[in-house]
């Protein structure tokens, strides 16, 4: 069966492919905007945690022996720790300057640590096996889908329902929107905000890294992941309305699948559509297609 | 906490004597404050005993607001001193405040539009050892009971005003700072908090309070400090008469 004389069989490939990398927009631009409303920075830092949780699921593996499923938990933990320590150490002392400041540091960090792993690491790309439960694949219809990308898409589903489930049902989630919205207000109220902006950036990169450990068995572990995904991924938070939730993980799923479809239909703009898009939405609803316009 | 049988706050306070009764609460000394390179305070100096209400007055703009910031902490440049219960303040970050058990209530409410009314009423830290159980919040402020799902802007401003005192009294805060709580509500609800602000000061609650309706003031006050400028003027002690309202009054240019 062809549609517009392509091949149904490639249609649904790319529709797969689509939702997969969608998963990683998603899961990437819910850290980055939960960040953003919050300690209102752009984190250019975000693809380099991702990057290092998938070396560290590597390098558990290769140095201490331990699988992928420990590591699931391992690498995000020891990510998000890291990141607090930079938040501590260096973000929290600029965060009364104007956010250019911001935005150089974190750009300073992902430039720094890139080139250490990629001194230790060189350029081509570590390998990483799926884990033996989700090796193989699974027929659908025309198509075979490996069934550790059918996890990828659920495991980020399921990611992008647990953090919606504790950013808006539970006491922490309600200090954290209570910090965005008045920041003064919520610490007159005895909550102490400063602290609360560490943990949130522990957990948001600790979410970055996570996706990372998540795309290691599809993608290899490579020192430029992060900085090369990093584009889209900001491009998708600009679509979905800077510091919207519910918004980066539609539109994060959504630019996936639109790349994918264009992959199919003209694939030499399958590069540029998420750039198009942006410039699209920035013309015609500049707060985003989810953002509340102040 | 809601199975709790709803007991008067009066009863609440009597078993809870906080400090001795002529403790002092706040202590502010030689207050210097501002936003950026505007001054606003010079030199502020005055003090709120235990269980006393204790009215700022003074025209829009005299620094009465910025007091109350002040104090607790919230404005990021500041000089002189501000004892709570007895600790200095000054270098202490707001929430360190709050936690001495002081209440703020500011002027815009500070109501969070992204949580529930039930959120916004829990959302302070337990600031004393004594939070007031829901069913007393609910006794003073029955309106809220039937709120609970809704947003908190979706409130009026009489409702949101409630709130706003609900949850500093449920977080367990003794020392309350209103900052005109009865501004732009209807009369029958200004009727409703001043009442509610009667009862507080019958509960031993001490409160520093901002308010330009000097007939309601003039009611609860134990004492007033006049403001004028960033400066103390003057301090009056209870008004008994039409006359000592009527001179408040002419400090106001009312």
């Amino acid at each position: 069966m062809n549609i517009l004389d392509i091949p149904a069989q490639a249609w649904v490939g790319q529709i797969m492919i689509g939702l997969i990398n969608g998963s990683f927009y998603a899961m990437l631009s819910i850290g980055l905007a939960v960040i953003f409303g919050l300690l209102n920075i752009a984190n250019f830092a975000h693809g380099v945690f991702y990057m290092m949780g998938a070396f560290g699921a590597w390098m558990l593996g290769n140095h201490l022996g331990l699988g992928y499923w420990p590591s699931l938990l391992l690498a995000p933990l020891a990510v998000g720790i890291v990141g607090a320590l930079i938040e501590r150490l260096f973000l929290s002392r600029v965060y009364h300057l104007d956010h250019t400041y911001s935005m150089l540091l974190t750009f300073g960090v992902t430039l720094m640590i890139e080139s250490l792993y990629r001194n230790a690491y060189g350029t081509s790309g570590m390998p990483y096996d799926a884990p033996a439960l989700l090796q193989g694949g699974t027929r659908m219809g025309a198509i075979f889908m490996p069934n550790y990308r059918l996890w990828v898409v659920l495991a980020s589903l399921l990611m992008c329902l647990l953090t919606w489930f504790f950013i808006e049902r539970t006491r922490l989630g309600s200090y954290l929107r209570a910090a965005t919205e008045n920041a003064t207000m919520t610490r007159a109220l005895g909550i102490n905000v400063p602290r609360l902006l560490t943990i949130t950036y522990g957990c948001g990169v600790g979410l970055a890294a996570l996706s990372g450990v998540l795309a290691v068995p599809v993608y290899g572990a490579n020192p430029a992941m992060g900085s090369d995904l990093l584009i889209v991924v900001f491009a998708v938070v600009v679509i979905g309305g800077m510091g919207s939730i519910f918004g980066s993980i539609v539109t994060g799923f959504l630019v996936g699948l639109i790349e994918g479809l264009t992959k199919v239909l003209w694939p030499e703009a399958s590069n540029t559509v998420v750039f198009v898009l942006m410039i699209i939405v920035l013309l015609a609803k500049p707060a985003g297609l989810f953002g509340e316009s102040h | 906490m809601l199975e709790r049988p709803a007991s008067p706050p009066a009863s609440h306070a009597a078993s809870h004597p906080t400090t001795g009764p002529a403790a002092t609460v706040l202590a502010v000394h030689e207050l210097y404050a501002g936003y950026g390179d505007d001054q606003v305070l010079h030199g502020v100096s005055l003090d709120v005993k235990a269980g006393e209400l204790v009215t700022l007055v003074g025209r829009n703009g005299a620094g009465k607001s910025t007091i109350m910031r002040s104090v607790m902490g919230i404005l990021p440049r500041r000089r002189g001193s501000v004892q709570v219960m007895g600790q200095e303040t000054i270098g202490l970050p707001p929430e360190k405040i709050a936690r001495l058990g002081v209440g703020y209530v500011p002027e815009e409410r500070g109501i969070f539009s992204r949580l529930s009314v039930e959120e916004n009423l829990k959302l302070p830290v337990l600031v004393g050892d004594k939070p007031m159980p829901l069913a007393e919040v609910f006794e003073l402020f029955p309106n809220l009971r039937e709120r609970l799902g809704s947003a908190g802007t979706q409130l009026s401003g009489g409702e949101q005003q409630m709130l706003s005192i609900a949850r500093v009294l449920r977080a367990g805060a003794r020392f309350l700072l209103l900052d005109e709580p009865t501004e732009g509500l209807a009369p029958v609800i200004v009727q409703q908090i001043g009442r509610t602000i009667a009862r507080l000061k019958e509960a031993g609650y001490t409160i520093l309070l901002v308010e330009q309706n000097m007939h309601f003031a003039a009611t609860v006050s134990d004492r007033f400090f006049v403001i004028e400028e960033g400066h103390v003027v003057n301090q009056l002690g209870r008004l008994g008469s039409a006359q000592a309202v009527a001179e408040l009054e002419r400090y106001l240019g009312i």
